[in-house]
């Protein structure tokens, strides 16, 4: 796909106007534009990854159905990451209160994303964002900044903020066909966290059919199951989270098929 | 709901659009929009939030339609192309192999416009892209 600016066939319109006659008033003009319908939301995606290139930073976008346990997940594996990396959030759910002076205690600063009534996040909320985490740190001493995406499994999988990631949270009280119900955002992530693991034996719930499904739709996804209550599973998220920033900075291609 | 942000995406674009043309005195009729099976948007809403939308504004009494755009998936082990569909969990049907490429069903493009201007201006020939 090759989208192309409008400009161009309005040059060309331009240049034809001196020797084609008037169309006839009731004759429709046409201009074939093939633009990306997004391509506003695109544009300013493409512009806060630029933003992160200078501060050289990784994000990810965190997003999954309400109460699937994103808050919950930073807030147990934040202070355990916090040794090695330095890290901000970007909080877009306000309707939880997040406990803030929690990740705050261990030095993780929470800046609120304005999002008015909106079930998403999109490009320009978290440029919004972005200009107040600025007042409040230096992000080029940042290592890794977290987008908590507001509850939803349908639309911030189709909204680019700029992420280098987009991580997917799907709980297993919310049932193993959820990933065939709502495809796009499984398709779209490149990690998948099964969270809330422990209530399993509680559950007729099919752990290996969650499984199966997300690699049905998406055979690339890193698939890591977890328990933020228990810590079961976090060690192995850990290990995705930081051979995602070693990648980053040192883009050899042997190191990032490992 | 997130049609009302597509539309904004949308109507900034139209805007850039009609800012880019020497003659601002075009008058939209026609929106064509092509639209995936495989995206979020529900055509009549995205339709019925547009129409709200141009209310008053330079692009009232414009119509957008919509040409949906086929879900298919390529099986990678024969290569045939299939319809995804959730009940075989996307996977092709051929083989039984997960979704690895997919065909078409990703489209969110403003295909074309059909304008009429008061000015004088040649009629654009360059080639439609071509639905697959
Ligand atoms: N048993 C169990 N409960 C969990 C786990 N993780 C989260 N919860 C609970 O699930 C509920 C929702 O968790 P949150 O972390 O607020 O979920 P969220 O995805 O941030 O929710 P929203 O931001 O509202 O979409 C809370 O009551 C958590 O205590 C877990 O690993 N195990
Ligand atoms: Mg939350
Ligand atoms: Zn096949």
């Amino acid at each position: 796909m090759t989208p192309q600016l409008p400009l161009s066939h309005l040059q060309s319109s331009a240049s034809a106007e001196t020797d084609t006659p008037l169309p006839a008033m009731h004759m429709p003009l046409e201009d074939n534009l093939s633009l990306n319908l997004l391509a506003a939301n695109t544009h300013q995606a493409d512009h806060n990854n630029e933003q992160f290139q200078r501060w050289d930073l990784i994000c990810f976008n965190l997003m999954s159905s309400p109460g699937a346990g994103k808050t919950l997940l930073l807030e147990r594996s934040l202070p355990s990451l916090a040794r090695e990396l330095n890290m901000a959030v970007l909080e877009g759910d306000m309707t939880t209160q997040l406990d803030a002076d929690r990740l705050e205690a261990v030095g993780i600063p929470v800046v609120p994303i304005t999002t008015g009534r909106a079930c998403h996040l999109d490009a320009a909320m978290v440029s919004g964002g972005l200009n107040l985490l600025q007042q409040r740190l230096d992000p080029a001493a940042l290592d890794l900044l977290l987008v908590e995406n507001v509850g939803n499994l349908v639309c911030p999988a189709e909204f680019d903020v700029g992420e280098h990631h987009k991580v997917a949270l799907l709980s297993v009280t919310e049932g193993d066909d959820k990933p065939l119900k709502y495809p796009l955002m499984f398709r779209n992530a490149d990690v998948v966290l099964i969270t809330k693991i422990d209530l399993l034996p509680h559950l007729p719930v099919d752990l290996d059919a969650i499984r199966r499904n997300i690699l049905s739709i998406n055979p690339d996804a890193t698939v890591i199951e977890v328990s933020a209550l228990t810590g079961e599973g976090l060690e192995a998220w850990h290990r995705w989270v930081r051979h995602a920033l070693v990648q980053r900075k040192s883009p050899i291609p042997a190191l990032a098929t490992a | 709901m997130h049609e009302v942000d597509m539309t904004k995406c949308l109507l900034i674009s139209l805007n850039e659009w009609r800012d880019r043309r020497d003659n601002t005195s075009a008058m939209v009729e026609t929106v064509h929009l092509d639209v995936g099976r495989f995206t979020c948007v529900e055509p009549d809403q995205l339709v019925t939030t547009y129409n709200a939308a141009v209310q008053g504004s330079w692009l009232d009494g414009s119509r957008l339609t919509i040409t949906e755009i086929p879900f298919i998936g390529r099986c990678l082990s024969c290569n045939g192309t299939y319809d995804p569909v959730p009940e075989n969990a996307y996977r092709s049907p051929c083989c039984d192999h997960p979704l690895e490429e997919i065909v078409s069903g990703r489209e969110l493009r403003i295909r074309s416009i059909d304008y009429r201007s008061d000015s004088a201006a040649a009629l654009e020939s360059s080639p439609i892209q071509r639905q697959r």
